[in-house]
Parts: structure tokens; sequence; C-alpha cells
């Protein structure tokens, strides 16, 4: 077993490529959590950005025209939910799975002819530096652009929810919709706007598991990877750099046990196999521990339907 | 108004339900566990329909039944809409298709890769895969340069078992100092886990790297990193073109065509089929030059001996890892020891998770 500093660097450079599409999808979803909405739809969302860009790389032979394509496909099929939740005011937690439900449902149609067709391979930035550097190298390069924007992802996330103005607004909206309303702000227009967000971050982390990550189209290839989201955001107490963090322990110990089995380590490769979804929730629990944080980061109003009296 | 249409429609559906059910030609079902273009396991149960079809024989099929309860619907649907010979073809679908069988005696029923034959009109047939991954370890054996070979395994049944066995025994018969090192992933299809395994591996010093799962990404993860890679089930070479080896084919084509022609000319036999390269049914994809002349030449001598019978998968002796003999010098395994092999040969590192 080597167990050398490059090594360690290579390993953290595959758990940090296995976290990305986790990081994405649970950073959407938290802009669209904090503004007040609860949309379960996650995984039904990055499943129709993994076939919408997928489909799109091998019909125009462009990836970016497939990156931007899953990201409007995602906001496309969110504005089903926005529509259903926010001007007909249905249940946000049915809809949400029911959108899950639809999204698995058209991908695996509109994906019918895609299948078993090889992807093209992504372009990496600075490869020849990933080589170069031991140990830092396999960490910070060689990497697609995809990667470094989900990595600085939660940063802005924090930046814009704390420091901005239109930050602040989300949070209102979330917290007493009755208020904000009153303060003339138009609480379902943004919601309407977090929702399209989200489905535009929940679309480009399918199309990173379709374009980038094992570039493919198969049925149900996100393998519930939407729902660790979910709960991701969850046990991070809508705080962005906690989900940056959960997302890591995820990937971490995913691959982690893998390579452990690889080793030959004498334990249950069952125990091991849940050890990912234990230490996630361990972690996030100890670290958000503090109940008046909580209470600052929750949006009060999550998953209530608001209307305006008029 | 619109309840008049629908009582229109409906007896429509059973005029039509009815017309099928009443025609006398002979019909083939298949039932199929995964997509007919996943380029794997069901891609090639599907070009063995065709063959089938292309025969002149009317067929049907439904693709992507999970195993469980929809299985047994979907082959009782079958078996209603006068199908007179069905195949179910995944492991998963052997109770049900036991299940149906008893109430529809007139049908035949042929299950893939199970051991329950229950009703008469019940047969089983499968492939000795095992033939494909002695060739893999030979050839894996003398490839590697870093004497470290990776497996990602799916389920621990006897199945998988019996490939890594076969693999590792051929592997150290030219190459001593092998290790098999393993990773068992619980799919047969999650493309994100299969590729991230393989990564394990590779970090973890494997240059050849095989799998006994259904995607493509473990051999498109190999051709990433530039190392020597296998097909499972069906030819993908286009999806790792540099890393890819060789492929082991499944070619149901021939024995799909034989049974169903059986049935309908009133020949058909409940058996228990278990060919392998010597039938056809378990076939080898193009080997890459890369392996050099010498070495496909070999790997073909060997091809042709096991299909010969000159020479078994399992020869004795072969130990177990604690040392105890399990096949006795000059001896061969038997069909029933292979059958339930549980237990890992001597130099697979790792425990059969339980």
């Amino acid at each position: 077993m080597s167990l050398d500093i490059s090594f360690i660097g290579i390993l953290i450079g595959s758990i940090m490529a296995s976290s990305v599409p986790l990081i994405l999808a649970a950073s959407g979803e938290l802009i669209t959590e904090r503004s007040g909405v609860l949309n379960l739809g996650v995984e039904g969302m990055m499943i129709i950005g993994a076939i919408s860009g997928f489909a799109l790389m091998v019909i125009t032979d462009n990836l970016f025209i497939a990156i931007v394509g899953s990201m409007l496909s995602g906001v496309i099929i969110s504005i089903i939910f926005g529509f259903l939740t926010q001007s007909l005011l249905t249940n946000h937690v049915a809809t949400g799975l029911a959108l899950t439900i639809f999204g698995i449902g058209l991908s695996a149609m509109l994906g019918k002819n895609f299948v078993g067709i090889p992807g093209k391979e992504f372009p990496i930035l600075f490869s020849s530096l990933r080589e170069s550097i031991p140990f830092f190298g396999p960490i910070l390069f060689g990497h697609s652009i995809v990667l470094y924007f989900a990595f600085a992802l939660p940063f802005l996330t924090n930046y814009f929810l704390k420091k901005t103005k239109l930050g602040l607004i989300v949070r209102a909206v979330g917290d007493s919709p009755v208020s904000a309303s009153n303060q003339g702000i138009n609480v379902i227009l943004v919601r309407y706007c977090c929702i399209l967000y989200g489905g535009a971050m929940c679309g480009l982390a399918g199309a990173y598991l379709s374009l980038i990550y094992t570039p493919q189209w198969i049925e149900n290839m996100t393998a519930g990877r939407g729902w660790i989201a979910l709960a991701l955001v969850v046990f991070a107490t809508w705080s962005p750099i906690k989900v940056l963090i959960g997302a890591l322990i995820f990937g971490g110990i995913t691959i982690l046990q893998l390579h452990m089995q690889a080793i030959g380590f004498r334990i249950p490769v069952q125990f091991l196999s849940a050890l990912p979804y234990l230490m996630t929730i361990i972690v996030l629990v100890v670290i958000s521990r503090d109940s008046r944080k909580i209470k600052l980061n929750t949006p009060s109003s999550l998953g209530r339907i608001f209307y305006k009296e008029k | 108004m619109y309840k008049n249409f629908f009582k229109y429609l409906i007896s429509a559906i059973f005029l039509l339900g009815f017309s099928v059910n009443s025609n006398a030609d002979f019909k083939v079902g298949f039932v199929y566990v995964g997509p007919t273009g996943d380029h794997g396991w069901t891609f090639q149960h599907h070009e063995g329909r065709n063959a089938v079809e292309a025969a002149g024989i009317k067929t049907t099929f439904v693709e992507s039944v999970p195993e469980g309860a929809d299985a047994e619907r979907v082959i009782r649907q079958l078996a209603q809409s006068g199908h007179d010979l069905i195949f179910t073809t995944s492991f998963g679908y052997m109770d049900p298709t036991n299940k149906v069988a008893k109430d529809f005696p007139n049908v035949k029923f042929e299950h893939a890769t199970g051991y329950k034959r229950e009703h008469s009109n019940v047969s089983t047939y499968s492939a000795r895969f095992y033939e494909g991954r002695t060739l893999l370890g030979h050839i894996a054996g003398k490839m590697t340069k870093t004497n470290t070979i990776g497996y990602i395994a799916s389920f621990p049944i006897p199945e998988v078992i019996r490939g890594i066995n076969a693999m590792t025994l051929a592997a150290q018969k030219v190459n001593p100092n092998i290790k098999t090192k393993i990773v068992w992933v619980f799919t047969w299809y999650d493309p994100g886990k299969e590729a991230e395994a393989a990564q394990a591996l590779i970090d973890q010093g494997a240059d050849v790297i095989m799998q006994h799962t259904d995607s493509t990404a473990p051999v498109q993860t190999a051709e990433k990193a530039g190392v020597w890679s296998f097909g499972q089930a069906s030819d993908m070479q286009r999806f790792a073109p540099k890393s890819i080896l060789t492929s082991i084919i499944d070619d149901w084509a021939p024995y799909y065509v034989e049974r169903a022609i059986a049935a309908r000319d009133g020949t058909w036999n409940q058996q228990d089929t278990w060919h392998g390269l010597k039938e056809g049914m378990v076939a080898m994809g193009p080997y890459n030059s890369a392996m050099g002349a010498d070495l496909v030449n070999e790997v073909e001598q060997l091809q042709k001996d096991l299909a010969s019978g000159k020479v078994h998968s399992f020869t004795g002796p072969i130990y177990d890892q604690k040392g105890n003999i399990l096949v006795a010098e000059g001896k061969v395994a038997d069909d029933g020891m292979l059958a339930g092999m549980s237990v890992y040969v001597k130099g697979v590192e790792g425990d059969i998770p339980k």
C-alpha cells in the first residue's frame, strides 16, 4: 500500500471530482429553500439535465451548448414546479415528488436513442501542471471548468445571502413572506427566480455526470444523488459552507471505502458502504449543534404556501 | 359524449386484445432487465431476439423490467396474450418465472442464469462466462507491470466468485506474483460508482481493470487513466479503443433460434443448458494489437483448447485461501461445484462479503 504524499494528492483530487454534483445541486436547492420553497424534485431536475446535456452534445457536438442547454432544461422543468406551487398554490412536497418521478420517466423516454453512444472528452484545465507538481498538482489542476465553478459556488452563495441586498430579500421572503410582501417585495416573483435558479444548478449537476464524470447516458444515472443533495441542505442547516463540507465528506468517505476494500481492510463491506451516509450525518450534526445559528439560517416559512391577499 | 367515447375506446381495445389472443401464430416473448441499448447484458439478449425474428418467428419484448413484483406481472401478461415461449433474461426473474409457469402449463419458459425448474415447462440456460475470464486472466497476467489486477465485483453470488477465481487461477499460471484486488459495489448498474471503483483500484496500483458490472464506465475510466481494461457482456471496444484488450461477448442468438424452432415444431424439452466457448455462447471480441502477436497467438490457442475441452478453467490442484485443497491434482471441478462456488481460491485478497 502506498500512502506517500503524492498519492494523497491524487486521492483528494478524485474526492473533489466525485462531490461536484452534490455541491452544485445542494447549492441550488439551498437558494430555493432559503426563499421558503421546498422542492423535492432535485433528482428529477438532475436527470433531465443529464439527458439534455448529453443529447445536445451528441447533436451539436458542442460542449458549451450542451452545458448551457442542460441548465436551461433544468430551468424549464422547474418552471412547471414554480407554476404549480406558486401560481396554482399546490403542496410543495407532493409537487416536488411528482417532479422527480416525472423527470426520471421523461429522461428515460428522451434518452432512448442516446444509450450506448460514447461521450466526448471534456477539456481539462492546466493538465501539465497536474503532472509536474506533486501533491498540490492533482488537487488544484487538471479539472474541468465545472469543478472550479462548483467549488467557488458555496462561497459565492454565502456572499450573496449575507452581503447583498438581493440575498437579504431572498432571506426575508423565506422567513416571513407576509412581512416581505408588506414591504413591497414581490414574493411570488422572488420565489420563482429562486426555483428557476435551483433548476439551473440541478441541471448542471446532472450534466456534470453525463458529460464529464462518466461521459455517457444511461437511464437513471443520477442514482439517488439528488436525494443526497437534498438531505445535505437540511443537515448543513441551510449554510452554503457546511453544504460544501458535507459534500466533501460524503464524496470522501465514498472514495475512501472503495480504497479500503482495494487495500483489503477486514471490515464488513456492507458497513463500509453505509459509512458515507453515517459519517456525513454525524459530522454535520456535530458542526451544526449551535441552535441559535440554526434558527438564524432556517427559512421559517419553508414549504408553506404563500398567497397575496387582494 | 366523452363517456361514450371511452366506452368505444375500451371496447376497441378489448376487441384488439381478443384478436391478438385468438391469433394462432406462434409467438415468442422476451423479458429484459435493462434497456435494449445498454450495450451490455440486455443488448446481447436483444441481438438474440433479432436472430429469432430473422428466422421467421414473431417476437415481442418488454425492456427495463425490475426484478420483483413487476416481473411477475409482465411475464403473466405475456403468457396471457398468446405467447408460446417466453425467455426471462435475468437471475432475479427466477421465482416469478416458476410461479407463472405453474399457471400456464401450455406455455414454455426459458429462464437465464437460474437453477429452479419447478415445473416441466421451465428450462434454464446460462453461459460458461468463466471460460472467458480464464482468457482475461492469462492476458492480464502477461500485460500487468505492477502485478496488480483490479476487479470490480457486483454481488457475492457464485457466478461472480467463479469469474474472480477463474481469472486469478489463469493469471497465476503465467505470473506467480499476481495480486487480485477486489472492490464490491453492490450494484449491476451505477456508472458513477463503477467509475469511482475503477479509479480507486487504479490509484491502488492496478494497471489492468476488469468488471462484473454492466456499464461502460470502468473501461472509460481505464482509458482516461491509461491502463488496460476488458469489455463485459458485449464488445465495448469503441468506448475505450486504446485500453480494451478484448471483450467477453455473450452470444445467445444460436440458442434462442434453436429453442424457438423446437418449441414451434413441438420438440421442445425441459433442459438445463450451460454452454461456453465450444458452442459459441461465450465469444471473445477482437484482441488489441498492443498485446503483441505472440500473446495473441497464445491466447487464441488457449481459446481453442478451452473450446475443445483440452484445457479446463478449473484444473487441480486448486486450493482455497486457507490452503485447503478444493480440486485434487489431475482433476477438474465438476459443474455442481462450479454452480455453487462460494470461496475464493488462494491468491485472492480479502474476504467474500457475507
